[in-house]
């Protein structure tokens, strides 16, 4: 169904990357609605940055393979298959179509240039600004991220500002030229708490005023439901659940997105009926040995040999927007 | 930074202290001597010999000479040639431009190319032409640079006859293009073990460097490939290679050295085996002092120039 139809800003479809013979992620789907916060959650190697890394085209082709398609609808109503498109026009959406922003703020900026010029670069590339006006633009862009004395922080290098302060710079470097779409990996995971709140207060007061949809990929729960519209829920570089993020946070369908809510540390809990942590035992498995069936079934306290060892399970619609990947889903939910 | 300045002046001293010791030293203890010339000559009698050893200084102990020689050159005597008599540092003075010359182009030459093979073979690591690079940066290496220039004058000059197989231009021929013909040739044999060095440093320094995250970030912008290359890699890549530029510098004075006998290039490295020949002491320990300042105070350039290209470094 074309995007025009759906409404759909992004759709990724069957999205799969292999690096060598070892699938990262597979069969990656999900969509994407204009102005919607959609959050990617999973444990460490479970394939969100893989994802992100390929939708911008930013893995290195010659290291592995990517398949599948990911529909871009653009302002004049066009499709456009990100997947397909040759580097240099890729190159043109990137940073101004999509604007990225990474984990690490002590390392994502370079450490040679400073930070004004860094964000008018993406301004004279894309909108052909001239280097006086990007400059400019720049310190309105980082007075916008809620820099104090933005003109004097342009011309400061990296390494002269403090880790929260970096990542607003990279959030202004992403926002320059008003992307569509910004995708967050990790964007507070380095940052202390307090810092975090501020980044994520910024991210959504940015997102109220420029309709951008914002693609978030974390593994933390609690950042979904302060922030998500949907959560895409990923496991072994599969997606195991899709939903609302009221439905998914109130009725998870997949044992595994159970038992990420289950570990999620709670104050009131801990205080009040002395309850410690569940934490889902072992560890997600290596891309290279992913178990037969189920991938999840060896850390499942629902797995039986049948129906979950025999084959790996379908993502099936539980509800007409809630996906989930198991095959027990139904019984457990009874 | 200025303390910084004066500190490394203060050590560079001392070091050339040391050196001229060493040299001092080294220079005494070779057979032969100054006077060994004049055994030759004819009808040269014992008492004739001690009246010139006499009236040169050579009949004192050696730490007396060398106190001698020190006193004069921090006073700006740096004494004269035995050979003709001339100031050693007009001796040097005149030799100084050809060689400078000879560096500097040879020098240019490898950084361009030495950059060049090295970018290449970082972006593309493992292809064919980083293989090549690798094994001709060996072979550049064991190459022995006297062997080398052999070869050049035998295939440019002697069969082909393109180039001039020696000396900075032909006589009475002051055009640039008689004297550039001149300097190919030379220029290539001082620049092979630079290129070679500087590429495989290049290359390691750019490997370093191009998956950093700040890379991802410049290509996330949407920047085109080539400026990613240059602003966000190239830029980053050649920082450490001000260093590297430093610690070449005495590889290529003693490359400058063969170089320019094999060529008869008329500069320092040719008057330092000439006069060495002569056992003109003045001259050579003059030459070593020269050379130990030239690297010294090069490396301390090189030091200051990081200091201004790294914004993170600052000297306290």
């Amino acid at each position: 169904m074309p995007l025009s139809e759906t409404g759909d800003l992004l759709r990724v479809e069957g999205l799969t990357v292999r690096f060598g013979a070892v699938p990262a992620i597979e069969d990656v789907s999900f969509a994407l609605r204009p102005g919607e916060t959609l959050a990617i959650v999973g444990e460490s190697s479970s394939g969100k940055s893989v994802t992100a890394l390929a939708l911008m085209r930013l893995l290195d082709p010659r290291a592995c393979s990517v398949s599948g398609r990911a529909l871009l609808r653009g302002p004049d109503g066009r499709e456009t298959d990100l997947l397909a498109l040759p580097e240099r026009a890729m190159a043109d959406l990137r940073g101004r179509a999509l604007g990225m922003i990474f984990q690490e703020p002590m390392t994502s900026l370079n450490p040679v240039h400073t930070v004004g010029r860094q964000i008018s670069e993406s301004l004279i590339r894309h909108e052909r600004l001239s280097p006086r006006a990007a400059a400019a633009r720049a310190v309105d862009l980082l007075a916008e991220v809620g820099i104090p004395e933005p003109a004097r922080r342009a011309s400061a290098f990296p390494h002269q500002l403090s880790g929260g302060m970096r990542q607003r710079a990279t959030i202004a470097i992403a926002l320059a030229c008003r992307p569509r779409i910004l995708i967050a990996d990790e964007p507070t995971t380095a940052l202390d708490v307090t810092i975090q709140a501020q980044i994520l207060d910024l991210l959504h007061r940015l997102q109220q005023e420029t309709g951008m949809a914002v693609v978030f990929i974390t593994h933390n729960l609690g950042v979904v439901a302060e922030i998500a519209d949907r959560v895409v829920v990923m496991y072994a570089g599969q997606v195991v659940e899709d939903a609302p993020v009221a439905a998914l946070l109130e009725h998870p369908a997949m044992p595994y997105t159970a038992g990420l809510m289950r570990s999620v540390p709670r104050l009131d809990a801990a205080l009040h009926t002395g309850r410690r942590l569940l934490a889902i035992p072992g560890n997600v498995p290596d891309p290279r040995q992913r178990p037969a069936g189920c991938t999840f079934h060896p850390r499942c306290g629902h797995a039986r040999p049948d129906p979950c060892l025999r084959a790996r399970p379908a993502l099936e619609w539980a509800a007409p927007d809630h996906r989930v990947r198991c095959a027990r889903w139904q019984e457990i939910a009874a | 930074m200025t303390r910084f300045v004066l500190h490394r002046i203060g050590q560079s001293l001392l070091l050339l202290l040391l050196v001229s010791m060493i040299g001092f030293a080294l220079l005494h203890l070779a057979p032969g001597g100054p006077l060994a010339q004049f055994a030759l000559t004819p009808g040269m009698s014992q008492e004739a010999m001690q009246r010139i050893a006499h009236q040169m200084g050579l009949d004192q102990p050696l730490p007396a000479q060398y106190w001698q020689w020190l006193r004069r050159l921090l006073v700006g005597d740096w004494g004269r040639s035995y050979r003709d008599s001339q100031p050693v540092l007009w001796v040097i003075g005149s030799h100084l431009g050809a060689t400078l010359e000879l560096m500097a182009s040879s020098t240019l030459l490898a950084m361009i190319l030495g950059t060049g093979v090295g970018v290449l073979g970082a972006i593309r690591r493992y292809s064919l032409a980083d293989y090549a690079a690798m094994v001709g940066a060996m072979v550049a290496l064991s190459i022995p640079t006297f062997w080398f220039g052999l070869v050049m004058i035998y295939v440019f000059s002697v069969r082909l006859a393109w180039l001039p197989a020696g000396n900075i231009a032909t006589a009475g021929d002051g055009s640039l293009l008689d004297y550039a013909r001149h300097l190919i040739q030379p220029c290539v044999v001082l620049a092979l073990v630079t290129v070679a060095t500087w590429s495989r440093y290049m290359r390691a320094s750019m490997l370093e460097v191009i998956n950093q995250d700040y890379v991802r970030t410049a290509r996330a912008k949407g920047l085109r490939q080539l400026q990613v290359l240059v602003h966000h890699s190239l830029r980053n890549a050649l920082l450490p290679m001000i260093t590297v530029a430093g610690v070449q510098l005495p590889i290529l004075l003693s490359g400058a050295l063969v170089t320019e006998t094999v060529f008869t290039w008329p500069g320092m490295g040719r008057l330092f085996l000439d006069s060495l020949g002569y056992r003109d002491y003045p001259v050579v320990m003059g030459l070593l002092i020269f050379s130990a300042i030239l690297v010294l105070a090069g490396n301390l350039i090189a030091d200051l120039l990081y200091v201004v290209a790294d914004p993170r470094i600052r000297l306290t």
